[in-house]
């Protein structure tokens, strides 16, 4: 090995603390970069490679009953490729044991086949039977939740009559990889299921014999999407269909895709926050040394090393450290987008992960590492590039100091000498101190990303559940049903309060732009749904005209006092111009509410109620459930609540990892400022601190003046952070704004105070180590040698 | 095994032969001013001088007299403010930096007042940090040999004593078997014993290898060592001094 790059080895080995912090704020950047890029590319490898493989459809579409003979017609739109029709049912499930509503999905299958289209992938057991009117395929998550096995038995109400059914195996589908009930917003494997049964018992059931409920189609290539839905669309209507859409409305194509983005900004948001703290860090350490080795770097080039030698030769020092954060940052990195890539396996029903590291992403981590410490370091790698020997060998000018501020006001005899020392310091580089401060509130901010998403997810819920919706039950029925109903729900004991709402899928179309949701007729001074402005206090539905959730109205670009017309999608489907009356605060979904008495006048119905929601008094809660799933107009009951809590249940864990990832990213930059600043520091005032210590100063006083210059930027920085993070969660919830959700920008005061105390404890363990280097000051070495 | 250049010299008397009144080193009119804020320093007031091959000259003057600085540009450390200086036929003064870095890797030894040694190299690699870059090196070891410190080649410079660290510059200065060996103030740091074993190595390399030496000192007793004594005062040469009686470093005092 060359002498110099032994040079270079002991001096890393020397500094190694301080290589060591600089690298795991790379190590930060680098590994959240990997694991974010690599779970978007596994995540979506995989979902791809499962669509393709199962046949994932292109197009989606409901209707009331239709003759299979349409399918021919369907067949022959211009870009179809293949055609599957289904019957499918929405159906109250009896599992033995629990009591709490249950409702799933009933979808047909061929015999014996996994289907044509949205293959079901058989995890466990066989497929159904030839004729086999009992037997079913229970997804897999909804049957571990259960414990329920082949042979297993269960009971459904279909189309009000009580049938009892056996497991035959556990399924997975494309369609349902994020598996959530029609109006919920988290996955509930306990309440929420997807039964796969043959076509025959099913139809017969529904009285779909020779007809279908449902179809779903690929496209050919280079066919023209919303030519075919359109065509779709005309040849459906007169059969009840409810509009066609693509894979990107498809409920768990959405989830997914909202995923993969929110994923995307991850990979791009905290590694610019990394690495700008690591570039710092090595532009502070890497000057630092180089004005050490002023006088090697001059003898260096006395000796005939040229400017580009000196340069490189400290350049290396900056990648060594640079690539030992890459390097830990790649493994880590991999383990935690391994770890990311198995809870997505866990939060979604997919069958296989497909890890996928790209080089690329391996190769643009190194390189975005590399780049960002040598320009961070340009200007330090200069200075001993072009330093001139002559001047090299001539010891630095002495520091500058002027008066500072305290001085110029009078006010000096306020602060003892060494806090005055302390605050001159700080004075003499305000960049510095300034950068120093911005990096320790990094550190700061970013640990408030991992509290915000726990409160962010605590607020959504209680604003939607706990002041929103208010009600313990929603019923919803197999079709729409006289609000007479109702009566029969209000008379059952322990129910308090009933509202009926009538819900419509419609098309919203405003200007050019356009959103399907549906329209939902309530009560209009209802206590169980009251629609909330920005400020949470209830608002009042208008007789005429609708409220709109605040985000419909960024979406298509409308603000109350438009008119939005609104297509129904249902019956004879009217098409009418209404006012927009005002905005609904709201965290989940997209809806449109009016008066119940005015969809249904629209929709020339009568009273007709879809289905009502109940307040229920917890001790008849049992009682209420048992009777409901008794009721044969009731398709299925959703119980919020308990979704909520199970949702808490699997997210736990998840959270637990990110709050601890989030903690660790966060300290390990506080650490790496702090320290860095600090050995700086003690190497800068070395000998004034020896000096001092001859005077006769107490160590501790001597770290006082040392230490305290940081304890004061670190004070400062922890307001400017707490001002950082609450940007960072502001842009993020931004970002991950979509119509599925908003994520609301909450902060609880434990969050700050966590972020808080987080950079303070990194502070103090920097000081305890520093304060044992204190006790080697050289006080001999002061009174002999130069300067 | 005995290197040659371990015998100890003898002949200080010689006088001073034909072929060493070949000009290593020619200086004409040199100034040098140092824009210091406001004020400008005339380190150097216009400088003529020749440097013999083979000599061992001594620059003497008070502190603040311009030494270091005419030192400097000798050793293609500095640019003068207005003047030549030429190497053999080599103008320094229009010489490109990377010509210089050539004239310096290839020609020049230096050894400073504070020896200048990188602390995380040992001896024997603080010599080799030079001789890696060299034409025709003598090993590191030999030349540590030949400052008397064969047998601290591993140590680190905290584990020496001055005199050995400013050896080990020594060392360090000729292992490239260069032409000219400028020393700053080489005994400067060091009590009077030590610095004597200094300055017989340096007198050795002088005498055995023939290399040109110019050694500043502030020091008028160590000038009686040398061939020609150059007096600077404010920048200006006011005189120069041949020894027709050359001292043996220990005899010496100072
Ligand atoms: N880089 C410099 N900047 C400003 N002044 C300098 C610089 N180098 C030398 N000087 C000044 O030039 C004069 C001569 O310096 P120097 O050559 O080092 O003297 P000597 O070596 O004889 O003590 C002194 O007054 C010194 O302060
Ligand atoms: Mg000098």
């Amino acid at each position: 090995m060359k002498a110099l790059d032994k040079k270079l080895w002991r001096e890393l080995w020397g500094m190694r603390m301080q290589a060591l912090a600089i690298a795991m704020v790379i190590v930060g950047g680098v590994s959240i970069f990997i694991m974010s890029l690599s779970t978007v590319d596994s995540l979506f490898e995989t979902r791809e490679a499962y669509y393709r493989n199962n046949h994932f459809a292109n197009l989606f579409a409901s209707l009331k009953r239709a003759p299979l003979s349409l399918t021919k017609r369907i067949e022959e739109i211009p870009g179809v490729e293949r055609v599957d029709h289904r019957v499918i049912a929405y159906v109250n499930i009896d599992v033995a044991g629990f009591d709490d509503p249950v409702s799933a999905h009933l979808i047909s299958l061929p015999d014996s086949s996994s289907g044509l289209l949205n293959q079901i992938y058989l995890r466990s057991g066989r497929l159904l039977e030839h004729d086999s009117d009992n037997e079913i395929l229970l997804s897999e998550e909804f049957a571990r939740a259960h414990k329920l096995h082949s042979g297993s038995k269960l009971s459904a109400t279909i189309n009000g009559r009580r049938k009892s059914l056996t497991v035959v195996g556990h399924a997975l589908s494309p369609e349902y990889i994020y598996q959530i009930a029609p109006g919920a917003m988290f996955p509930d494997f306990m309440r929420y299921g997807i039964v796969w049964m043959a076509r025959k018992p099913l139809a017969s059931a529904y009285d779909m014999e020779g007809a279908f409920n449902n179809v779903t189609l690929t496209l050919s290539k280079g066919s023209n999407q919303q030519d075919v839905i359109d065509q779709l669309d005309e040849l459906l209507k007169p059969y009840g269909g409810t509009g066609a859409f693509g894979r990107k409305d498809q409920l768990s194509h959405r989830f997914l895709s909202e995923e993969l983005k929110q994923q995307k900004t991850i990979a791009t948001v905290f590694p610019i926050i990394f690495f700008g703290v690591a570039a710092f860090i090595l532009n502070v350490v890497t000057s630092r040394l180089i004005s050490l080795e002023r006088e090697q770097i001059a003898v260096l080039k006395a000796f005939g090393y040229s400017n580009f030698a000196v340069g490189w030769h400290y350049g290396k020092l900056v990648l060594m450290i640079v690539s030992i954060g890459v390097i830990a940052g790649i493994g880590i990195g991999t383990w935690m987008g391994k770890g990311m890539s198995n809870i997505y396996m866990e939060f979604y029903s997919l069958p296989f992960m497909i890890y996928v590291l790209k080089p690329q992403v391996v190769i643009a981590a190194a390189l975005i590492s590399i780049t960002v410490a040598i320009l961070g370091t340009l200007y330090a790698l200069r200075t001993a590039a072009v330093l001139p020997p002559a001047q090299g060998m001539r010891p630095e000018p002495p520091a500058i100091y002027r008066p500072i501020l305290i001085e110029r006001l009078g006010l000096q005899d306020w602060f003892s000498q060494p806090t005055r020392m302390i605050i001159r310091h700080i004075e003499r580089r305000p960049l510095k101190s300034f950068l120093t401060t911005l990096g320790i509130s990094m550190a700061c901010g970013t640990m408030m990303v991992g509290g915000f998403q726990e409160g962010a997810i605590n607020h959504m819920v209680e604003v939607q559940f706990g002041m929103s919706q208010r009600s313990d039950l929603t019923a919803i029925y197999t079709e729409p049903t006289s609000q007479r109903s109702l009566y029969s729900l209000r008379n059952l004991q322990g129910v308090e309060q009933v509202e009926g709402f009538r819900a419509v899928p419609a098309k919203l179309m405003f200007e050019h732009r356009f959103y399907r949701t549906s329209v939902q007729g309530i009560q209009p001074n209802g206590d169980l749904l009251r629609l909330l402005d920005t400020r949470l206090a209830p608002i009042d539905l208008p007789e005429q005209g609708v409220i709109i959730t605040d985000y419909l109205a960024e979406l298509l670009h409308i603000k109350p006092g438009d008119m939005l017309s609104i297509q129904v999608l249902e019956g004879n489907r009217p098409t009418v111009q209404v006012l927009v009356a005002g905005t609904a605060k709201e965290y989940m979904g997209v809806n449109v509410y009016m008066q119940r008495e005015a969809l249904n006048r629209l929709l020339k119905e009568g009273n007709a109620v879809s289905g009502a929601w109940l307040k229920v008094d917890p001790y008849y809660q049992k009682d209420v459930y048992v009777a409901l799933k008794n009721m044969p107009r009731i398709a299925g009951v959703i119980e919020q609540r308990s979704a909520i809590k199970s949702f808490y249940d699997t997210m736990a864990e998840t959270i637990l990892f990110f709050t601890f990832i989030s903690t660790l990213l966060g300290s390990s930059i506080a650490f790496g400022v702090i320290y860095n600043s600090m050995r700086i520091a003690l190497s800068e005032r070395n000998r004034e601190l020896a000096s001092l210590r001859v005077l006769g100063f107490r160590r501790s006083e001597v770290a006082y003046i040392l230490l305290g210059e940081l304890g004061l930027l670190t004070l400062l920085a922890i307001p400017l952070g707490l001002l950082i993070g609450y940007g960072l969660c502001a842009y993020l919830a931004f970002q991950f704004d979509s119509d599925l959700y908003r994520i609301p920008l909450v902060l609880d005061r434990d969050v700050f105070a966590f972020a808080a105390l987080v950079v303070i404890v990194s502070a103090l363990i920097s000081a305890v180590m520093i304060w044992r280097n204190l006790a080697h000051l050289d006080m001999v070495a002061v009174l002999k040698s130069k300067e | 095994m005995h290197h040659p250049l371990h015998q100890n010299v003898s002949n200080l008397d010689a006088p001073l032969q034909a072929k060493d009144h070949i000009s290593v080193f020619h200086v004409k009119g040199v100034t040098k001013v140092y824009q210091m804020g406001e004020v400008q320093v005339h380190a150097l007031r216009g400088i003529d001088l020749d440097l013999y091959q083979g000599e061992f000259a001594v620059l003497l003057g008070a502190s603040g007299s311009g030494k270091s600085t005419l030192l400097n540009i000798l050793g293609g450390l500095d640019a003068p403010t207005t003047g030549d200086v030429f190497y053999g036929q080599r103008n320094l003064t229009r010489a490109t930096e990377s010509e210089l870095t050539d004239y310096r890797r290839y020609h020049v030894g230096f050894v400073f007042q504070f020896y200048n040694l990188i602390p995380s190299l040992t001896a024997r690699e603080n010599v080799a940090v030079v001789t890696e870059i060299s034409r025709a090196p003598i090993k590191p070891e030999e030349a540590l040999q030949l400052v008397g410190l064969g047998d601290r080649l591993d140590h680190f410079p905290a584990q020496l004593s001055g005199g050995e660290q400013q050896r080990v510059a020594i060392a360090r200065a000729i292992a490239k078997q260069p032409d000219v060996l400028l020393c700053d103030e080489p005994t400067g740091a060091l009590d009077s014993q030590t610095g004597i074993v200094v300055l017989e190595a340096l007198q050795r390399v002088n005498q055995e290898l023939g290399t040109t030496t110019a050694v500043i000192t502030h020091n008028a007793g160590i000038a009686q060592m040398a061939n020609r004594v150059i007096h600077l005062t404010d920048g200006l040469i006011s005189q120069i001094q041949v020894n027709k009686h050359r001292l043996a470093p220990h005899e010496l005092t100072w």
